[in-house]
Formats: structure tokens, C-alpha cells, sequence
């Protein structure tokens, strides 16, 4: 029996990556050449994303399915994508130097954020519960390797292995929905999905559960409350190029693959999951605010603030409209550029050689460092929302698009649990300009951050000069999930 | 006759699932969960999934339960502080339990599948009219090659992790190289000395 190959052209940026990783795991096991080793893969690793990242833009954006309708590309894959491969890569360009300073670099590192980050790009052009399973598994696969990666730190070990518990139920709660759907629908494909619901006006009791249940562990993914208890304990036990990583990529990737697949396949059953998708929003933008209030250690406060902005981002979606999916992507967008300045930082708190984690250590940075100081300053005022910053256009769109669809609670909560976490990201402002100075960071900087948080802190402060081109991407990429 | 077949596989199953979960020994446990195993092969044999039968013994069976033996034996479970909590925990427990099966009684009762579901969609082993291991050897390099590879790259990544996280160089042992074994000679190893008769060495 012959069969005809599949289209291979859509899925080059990912074969290319898993050619790469293989490659570089050949390289690195065979090369063992001192410690230079796993800076050297970890810069090709970053060549071959930007490659890649090349490769996933000049597909265009024309709706593409191949592997049998298993693999999806269209404009809404192409917009999540480079964000992924852009977080990925500038976080491991930042990891290297911090690795290699602490004496944790090994080869491996790279090969795993590799391996994750194909994961997260399989899962953003699922179009097959299958696929969407694959994809998943591997990038959390993966994940939970990275985050025990420093071993020899309990801490580290702890933050991995309750990853990998929790993470395990979550995929199990995943599958156990997926099942429930292929047996009440007989389909798996995407676009079956959506067409044995479509044109009845209930979907099956059964149908219902598995959508909830794979709701379910998506929101374990992207640690929006109440499935978010691992969140905190991992940010922190994980060393700092960890988090960062954690904090971006993995979010992305599933709120594209949550996009997809509510807006796909379960678009008639919106009714149903649009409360699911609104108590979690609120939730975690309540507790992401609340939580956040008393804690030391920056790195759990990035937890919890991540918890919050997951909160606002999934607003967009409970809308469930295209103006609700274009304010989410572009809260992401904005985001992954906040957060990338602010683990910048993070990254390079170190003083006098030893690594610092407490808020407390930030105290009077604007009198040693001001330069420093001012820009996590804009970022912090960013997070918080004040205009105008990018972090407040994020804000205004999904709230305008709760506004829009009569969502008022949701729009209210939202604001409410800004004005209270921004009473944190403000704190921070105020230890660093009226605090007494305690220390000074190590200078200079590692190339890498520098740039990263330069870059980072003009596109918060210039965002509001110039939002077409974000706004248009995203525009573009919430048409192709709302064709018609 | 079936339907004994079923009675039989599907009772001693249960029988031992239910063992499993109270022996005291964590051993016995394995090997009745082996059992378990073995049941549960017959029941797919009765369904006429023989691929899922013979892939469950030989895997689970086979290396899962095998690799569970070794890693409870190795770490010599202490069965006491086991078993500690088990009451404090059981209304709790007991309590999330009801409330599930409670809610899967309600699913089952509301039991609709999707209208326009084709109807031979759940019987996939009989729609060819040939084995399923040859019906499943036909479509998983061709169709699902995509879930294939990636299956692939799941497990390799799995491998990676366990090395990274277990594998320590230490230094100070003495490793068997063969190769320097083999190329030693006895010129290069062994020499003469002629002692003197009286001197000493």
C-alpha cells in the first residue's frame, strides 16, 4: 500500500529545531572540551531558533494543514510562534553567562529548551487532540528535567519533582477529557470536532465534561487559579534562568493552545466553557493581586504576578469575540516584553558574588545604579498599568473588550485587582528610590541582559508612540481563528 | 461461554485490584498487581484487541511491574509509617469519592452521544476484517507517523533527563579500560632486575 509523504514545508521550523537538538546532543556528547562546551550549544541552539523563527515567518500565513490534518499553520501559528521562539531565545541568551558563572552550565541545558521549545510550537499548531497531547507532553516533559536541573540544590530538586507530580495529573486530567470527547464524538481531528458540534444546540453531557476536563489541564499549564499551587514553590526553588524561562514560553504556548482549541473545535459549546474560563480569569487575578502582597522574595512575587496576568489575559478569552482573542494576544505581546526586562534584572542580582533574591536587596538602587533603577522602575509602573506605559494598553484592551460584551464584573474585578497589585509593583519602585542603599550589584552586566533589558524598557516606555504593527499582527492572527 | 470468560477474568481482576491496594507486604502488592495485568489482557482478548492484550503483558507485565519489584525491594519500604494516616485521611478521601462516583452516575445516566457520530467509529476492530495488530501496523507509519515521532522524541528527551539529573562523573575510581588492557605488552609492563646474591633490593 502506498502512501502519499505529507506537506512537509509547514513544519520546517520544527524539524529544523529537532534536527538541531540531535545535532547538538551528538556535538556535546562527543566534544567534551571544558566548560566552553555548553555556551558554544547554547549559542547555536539560539542560531538555529532565529533560523527557525526566519522559517516560521516566511511561511506566510495561509492556512496550511498537513500530517493528515494533524498540523496546523495559519497567521494566528505564526504570531504565537515568534513570540515563543523570541522568549526562548533571548532568555537562554541571558541564561548562558549566569549558568556559566555559577558553575551550572552543562550541555544538556540548551538541548532541553530546544526540545521544550519544539514542544510548545507543536502544541501552537496542533490541530488533532492527539497532536495537542504530543506537543504537550513534550514540552513538559522536558520542563520538569529544567527544573530540577540544579540538582545538587534541594531546593531545586523539591521545586522539580512537585512540577512533575502535579504536571502528570494535570496531563492525566488532559487525557481523561480528550477521551471522554473522542467517545462521545468518535473524532479527534479539530476541524471534525467542530463540525460534530456544530448544529446542535446541546452538546452531549459527556462531550461537555471532556471539554472541561481539558480545560482543566491547560489551566494547570498556565498556573491560573485554583491550579496554580505549584507555581509559586517551583519560581522560587528553580534557579533564576529557569523561572525566566518558565514564566514565558510555557504560558504562551498554552494559552495559544487553550485559543485554539475553545475557539476551534468547542466554539458551539462557548456557552459553557465561557463561565469555566471566566471564574478561573477572576480567580487568579483576585489571588494573583492578594497573594502577591507580603512576599520577600522576588521570584515568588514574579509567581504570583504571573498568576495575575494570566488572570487578565484569559478575560480575553471568556469574552469569547475577536475583539476578546486580539486584546488577549496582545497581552501576551506585551507581557513576554515586560517580563523579559524584569528577569533581566532579576538575572543579574548579585552582590559581591553571592546571588539575591529579596526585595529588600533592591533597597536604594536608584542612588548606586540609576540607571538600573529607572528602568525597572518603567517596568514595574508597566506591570502595575499606569499609562502610558505598554502594560496599561494591555490592560485597557481586554478590559475594553469585557466592557464590549457586557461582561461588567469581570471588567470590575479587573480593575480592582490592578489598583491592589499595583501596590506591590509600586513598593518595589519606592524601596529602590526612598530605601537606604544596602549594596550594589555586581557590574557590568552580561552583554545579553543589558541589551535585553534596554530593549525591553524603550518598547514599554515607546509602545504608545507606535502600536500599529503589534496591533495589526494580532489583528491579523485573530481573523484566521474567526474566518467568516 | 464469553460471558463466563468475562465473569472470570473480570472478577479475579477486581479481587486483586482490591488486594493491591490492602496487602501489607508492598511485594505482594506487585505481584497481584501483576495478576491485575493478566486479567485485564484476557478481558482485551475477549474484546478481540489482541495487539492491546499481548502489549499489556509484555509491557506492563513484563517491564513495569518487573522495574517495580526491583525499586521497592531496593529501597526496602518500611510497611509500617506506610500505612500511618490512612484513617485521618479516609472520611476526607471517602467524602471526594462519593462525590465522583455520584457524578459519573449522573453522566452515565444522561449517556447521549453525538448525533451525528458515524456508527462505525467505536468498533475500529472490526470495520476491515483484518487482526488489529495488522490494521494498527498499516496506519502508525503512514498516518500517525506525525504522533509516532514525536512519541519518539518524548521518550528521547525522557532519557536525556534521566541521564542529566542521575549521571555523576565522580573521580577517584578506577575504571577497566579494555583497550589499554589489551595493548600492554610485556615489554612495557614487566621488568627484570637481577638482585644481587647478599645486597638487598
Amino acid at each position: 500500500m502506498m502512501t502519499e509523504l505529507p506537506d512537509f514545508l509547514p513544519v520546517l521550523p520544527e524539524f529544523l529545531l529537532i534536527c538541531a537538538a540531535l545535532g547538538l546532543l551528538m556535538a556535546g556528547a562527543f566534544l567534551r572540551e571544558g566548560k566552553a562546551a555548553s555556551d558554544v550549544i547554547g549559542l547555536w541552539a539560539v542560531l538555529f531558533m532565529t533560523v527557525s523563527g526566519l522559517l516560521v515567518v516566511s511561511g506566510s500565513g495561509v492556512q496550511i494543514t498537513t500530517f493528515n490534518g494533524m498540523f496546523i499553520t495559519d497567521h494566528f501559528s505564526v504570531f504565537m510562534k515568534i513570540l515563543i521562539l523570541v522568549s526562548v531565545s533571548v532568555t537562554l541568551m541571558m541564561s548562558l553567562p549566569w549558568l556559566q558563572y555559577e558553575r551550572i552550565s552543562r550541555f544538556e541545558f540548551p538541548i532541553l529548551v530546544l526540545f521544550a521549545t519544539v514542544g510548545m510550537l507543536m502544541m501552537v499548531s496542533a490541530n488533532d487532540l492527539m497532536a495537542m497531547y504530543l506537543g504537550l507532553e513534550l514540552q513538559s516533559l522536558s520542563l520538569y528535567v529544567i527544573a530540577a536541573y540544579h540538582r545538587d540544590s534541594s531546593r531545586a530538586t523539591e521545586a522539580g519533582m512537585k512540577y512533575f507530580v502535579l504536571g502528570s495529573l494535570a496531563s492525566g486530567l488532559l487525557l481523561f477529557g480528550a477521551s471522554f470527547v473522542y467517545g462521545f464524538t468518535g473524532q479527534t481531528g479539530f476541524d471534525g470536532l467542530a463540525k460534530s458540534f456544530a448544529g446542535v444546540d446541546r452538546a452531549s453531557m459527556g462531550a461537555i465534561i471532556g471539554a472541561v476536563f481539558i480545560v482543566f489541564g491547560l489551566a494547570f499549564k498556565l498556573s491560573a487559579v485554583p491550579f496554580h499551587m505549584w507555581t509559586p514553590d517551583v519560581y522560587e526553588g528553580a534557579p533564576a534562568p529557569v523561572t525566566a524561562f518558565f514564566a514565558l514560553a510555557p504560558k504562551i504556548a498554552a494559552m495559544a493552545l487553550l485559543v485554539r482549541v475553545l475557539t476551534g473545535p468547542f466554539m458551539a459549546m462557548a456557552e459553557q466553557w465561557q463561565q469555566i474560563v471566566m471564574i478561573l480569569a477572576m480567580a487568579s487575578m483576585i489571588l494573583g493581586a492578594f497573594a502577591a502582597l507580603n512576599q520577600t522574595n522576588i521570584k515568588r512575587l514574579m509567581a504570583y504576578s504571573s498568576i495575575g496576568h494570566v488572570g487578565y489575559a484569559l478575560i480575553g478569552l471568556s469574552v469569547g469575540n475577536m475583539i476578546g482573542v486580539l486584546g488577549l494576544l496582545v497581552y501576551l505581546a506585551i507581557y513576554l516584553v515586560m517580563n523579559l526586562g524584569v528577569f533581566a534584572i532579576i538575572l543579574s542580582m548579585r552582590q559581591k558574588g553571592r546571588l539575591t533574591e529579596g526585595i529588600e536587596d533592591l533597597s536604594g538602587l536608584a542612588k548606586t545604579q540609576p540607571l538600573i533603577a529607572a528602568s525597572l522602575a518603567a517596568l514595574m509602573f508597566s506591570m502595575a498599568g499606569i499609562p502610558p506605559l505598554a502594560g496599561f494598553f494591555s490592560k485597557l484592551y481586554v478590559f475594553i473588550a469585557a466592557i464590549e460584551s457586557q461582561m461588567y464584573v469581570l471588567a470590575i474585578v479587573g480593575v480592582l485587582t490592578s489598583v491592589v497589585s499595583a501596590f506591590y509593583y509600586i513598593r518595589i519602585i519606592k524601596i529602590m528610590y526612598f530605601d537606604e542603599p544596602v549594596a550594589t550589584f555586581d557590574q557590568p552586566l552580561s552583554r545579553s541582559v543589558a541589551l535585553t533589558l534596554a530593549a525591553s524598557s524603550i518598547v514599554v516606555l515607546c509602545f504608545f508612540l507606535y502600536p500599529p504593527p503589534l496591533l495589526m499582527q494580532a489583528e491579523e492572527a485573530t481573523a484566521a481563528l474567526f474566518p467568516g | 461461554m464469553h460471558s463466563i470468560m468475562f465473569y472470570v477474568f473480570a472478577i479475579i481482576a477486581i479481587f486483586g485490584s482490591i488486594i493491591v491496594i490492602t496487602a501489607r507486604n508492598p511485594v505482594h502488592s506487585v505481584l497481584f498487581l501483576v495478576l491485575v495485568f493478566c486479567n485485564v489482557a484476557g478481558l482485551f482478548l475477549l474484546l478481540g484487541a489482541e495487539f492491546l492484550a499481548m502489549i499489556l503483558v509484555i509491557v506492563y507485565a513484563g517491564a513495569v511491574a518487573v522495574l517495580f519489584l526491583f525499586v521497592i525491594m531496593m529501597l526496602n519500604i518500611n510497611i509500617v509509617p506506610f500505612r500511618e494516616g490512612f484513617l485521618s485521611y479516609l472520611p476526607i478521601g471517602g467524602l471526594i469519592g462519593m462525590i465522583l462516583f455520584a457524578e459519573l452516575v449522573m453522566v452515565a445516566a444522561g449517556w447521549v452521544f453525538a448525533p451525528n457520530m458515524p456508527a462505525g467509529n467505536l468498533l475500529a476492530t472490526t470495520t476491515h476484517g483484518i487482526p488489529n495488530t495488522e490494521a494498527l501496523g498499516q496506519v502508525l507509519y503512514t498516518r500517525y507517523i506525525y504522533q509516532f515521532q514525536t512519541a519518539g522524541i518524548a521518550l528521547l528527551v525522557a532519557m536525556i533527563g534521566a541521564i542529566l539529573l542521575t549521571l555523576r562523573s565522580r573521580s577517584g575510581v578506577r575504571r577497566q579500560s579494555v583497550a589499554r588492557q589489551l595493548v600492554r605488552t610485556k615489554a612495557n609492563s614487566l621488568e627484570l632486575k637481577k638482585v644481587p646474591t647478599r645486597g638487598g633490593v
